[in-house]
């Protein structure tokens, strides 16, 4: 009994972390999707969903409870266990690796020497939870999705990998917290290595399997790709592996690119009027709230947005906490929590753009476009970025160096675009890429 | 329960996983669930090596072999008709050869363990205990690039032969 408590002891804060990690991202994914709905209706001059609860607000948890409830069907000739067990390996994939994330300076699972390596090599295991689902399926679109989503996700993961190594290059560390307080009072490093932190959003987008790259699943062609087959709470769970993988690359970018937990301007003291920032963001919502709870048609409506109006009233109090001096030391967690937060958001923002304004690849399309541009400019990216590292050692300047680098690169970017059209222009110069299909 | 001991609880885990897997990868006919198995031994292989302290390896032996090459493992077999296959004979039986293989392997196991009881001749250094090397991928890298410094270029020569290769033979003619 003492040995458990000792344990407990020893791992209290890491088991808390982990409980309140699996109890919210269901539900933050839910939310996810929610917002997903809500612009892109609003992008295309819609109302989106607005019955369930205020402007929607409680349309996450009916969707929930629906899949929860629907029959559960498995294909006759499907192979059972592996069937059972794919949408599973997806979703442990995905959670895993939040294990490594540092959300904040303060709330991390654990600090891992090795924490981007970690990151990526288990949430590249989910591949398996798609590729063994559309096989054990035992349905020609389930398998062709498959095929399709691993040829894609092998493709781009490489240049993703490449374009990570950029950034670690220049943090000199793979554990996620040096990473992030190697940028602190300096340059976030998407201004010091653009170029990488593109290659990553596209490959990103890419991996995850979303438009304009979400091929696996092109309903035209493959009605749902590996997922066909799947119904009820088991595509709920490959729904939620998803989006937690979206999550999951918005905060390896967000680590690595945009100064994670770091507050925008941190050595400008002039710019110290942003601390107030998070406070107010959440007394305006708060507000609006307020605001549109006498317009709501039922009287139930109107005491739901009055209670999301409380909890971001709620959220305004714990931000400002900070300001009163007796806790002034939660200041780095709470805020640090926010803008982590913000910038994650607000890199999934721009892939819910990117996926309502780009028309879908063709797959020879796509795979042109991983290997005859992402891969060979994520190799060069790499070199770039280790030329501007030595010359800032050299003590070279950061602009003339940045502009070396990167111009450098740029101009390879081009070369490579130049060179695909002059092939395009000429063809059977060189033969076909062959498709996966196979 | 301390860190040495939770780590002992894993390794004998880990271990046990290992051996499971394997055996499944051999007896299995179904070739999809033997690649399963495969995966779940290289994860296990890869626990092991955490225990150890081996944060590195650990993350590399995930990101290469189960990642990477049992990806291709099974993007490879899905292309493969599997209805025929298993009708198919999958190997030639040939137990003696298998049997004496087995033995061999065995004794040197043996051996090893004989020989590195205490006092013995070959001394295996005693198990790590307490908190991880926080420098490890720094240690590894400095090992690699200073000390290793010869074969591990020729092993990359190696690879990058084998890379040209593959595109030599793949390509068509122009």
């Amino acid at each position: 009994m003492s040995a458990l408590l000792e344990f407990l002891k020893t791992y209290m804060w890491p088991l808390i972390f982990a409980v309140v990690i699996v109890a919210v991202l269901p539900l933050l994914a839910g939310y996810v999707v929610l917002m997903e709905r809500k612009i892109m209706a609003d992008m295309q001059a819609r109302l989106g969903p607005m019955r369930v609860g205020p402007h929607g607000l409680l349309q996450p948890i009916a969707d929930a409870l629906k899949l929860l409830i629907k029959e559960d069907i498995i294909p006759e000739n499907a192979d059972k266990v592996v069937f059972w067990f794919a949408p599973v390996i997806s979703v442990t994939a995905a959670m895993l690796a939040y294990s490594a994330l540092a959300i904040g300076p303060f709330f991390q699972i654990a600090e891992l020497n090795i924490g981007l390596l970690f990151i990526v090599a288990v949430s590249s295991m989910g591949i398996f939870g798609i590729i063994l689902g559309g096989w054990a399926s035992n349905s020609h679109y389930s398998l062709l999705g498959a095929l399709r989503s691993t040829a894609q996700m092998i493709s781009y993961e490489t240049a993703a990998g490449l374009a990570l190594v950029g950034g670690v290059l220049l943090a000199g560390s793979l554990s996620t917290r040096e990473i992030v307080q190697a940028q602190h009072g300096g340059t976030w490093y998407v201004f010091v290595a653009p170029i990488g932190f593109f290659l990553y959003l596209v490959a990103s987008i890419a991996e995850t399997n979303r438009a304009p790259f979400d091929l696996p699943e092109a309903e035209s062609e493959l009605v749902a790709g590996y997922m066909t087959e799947y119904s009820g709470f088991r595509w709920a769970v490959y729904f939620l592996a998803e989006y937690a993988n979206m999550i999951v690359v918005a905060s390896i970018a967000t680590t690595l690119f945009l100064g994670g937990w770091l507050r925008p301007f941190q050595g400008t003291p002039w710019m110290d009027f942003l601390d107030f920032f998070p406070p107010l963001c959440f007394l305006a919502v708060a507000g609006y709230c307020f605001y549109r709870t006498p317009k709501q048609p039922e009287p139930i409506q109107s005491m739901v947005m009055a209670l999301f109006g409380g909890l971001c009233l709620l959220l305004a109090a714990a931000m400002a906490l900070p300001f009163v001096p007796a806790f002034a030391a939660s200041k780095p967690g709470l805020h640090g929590a926010f803008w982590f937060l913000l910038k994650v958001s607000l890199y999934i923002y721009s892939f819910m753009w990117i996926r309502f304004t780009f028309p879908r690849f063709r797959f020879d399309q796509l795979m042109k476009l991983g290997w005859y541009f992402m891969i060979p400019l994520s190799i060069v990216n790499v070199l770039g970025l280790g030329v501007y590292r030595v010359l800032r050692q050299l003590q070279w300047s950061r602009w003339p160096a940045f502009v070396l680098t990167t111009g450098g690169t740029l101009l390879v970017a081009i070369w490579l675009v130049w060179n695909a059209q002059k092939k395009a222009a000429a063809p059977s110069s060189v033969g076909d890429m062959t498709e996966a299909e196979g | 329960m301390t860190p040495a001991q939770i780590s002992q609880y894993a390794f004998y885990f880990f271990a046990a996983l290992a051996v499971v897997g394997a055996i499944g990868t051999v007896t299995v006919r179904n070739v999809v669930h033997s690649a399963i198995f495969l995966i779940t031994s290289l994860l296990a292989t890869a626990g092991i090596f955490l225990t150890l302290g081996a944060q590195f390896v650990f993350a590399v032996q995930i990101v290469l072999y189960v990642g990477g090459i049992m990806v291709l493992f099974i993007f490879v077999i899905m292309l493969v008709n599997l209805d025929v296959a298993l009708h198919q004979m999958q190997f030639k039986r040939r137990w003696w050869v298998a049997g004496l293989l087995a033995l061999a392997l065995g004794g040197q196991f043996g051996a090893v363990i004989y020989y590195s009881r205490a006092g013995g001749v070959l001394e295996i250094p005693a198990a790590r205990t307490g908190a991880l090397s926080p420098q490890n991928v720094q240690q590894f890298g400095l090992a690699l690039f200073e000390k290793y410094a010869l074969p591990f270029e020729i092993a990359s020569v190696l690879l990058l032969v084998a890379l040209i290769g593959a595109v030599v033979m793949t390509k068509k003619r122009v």
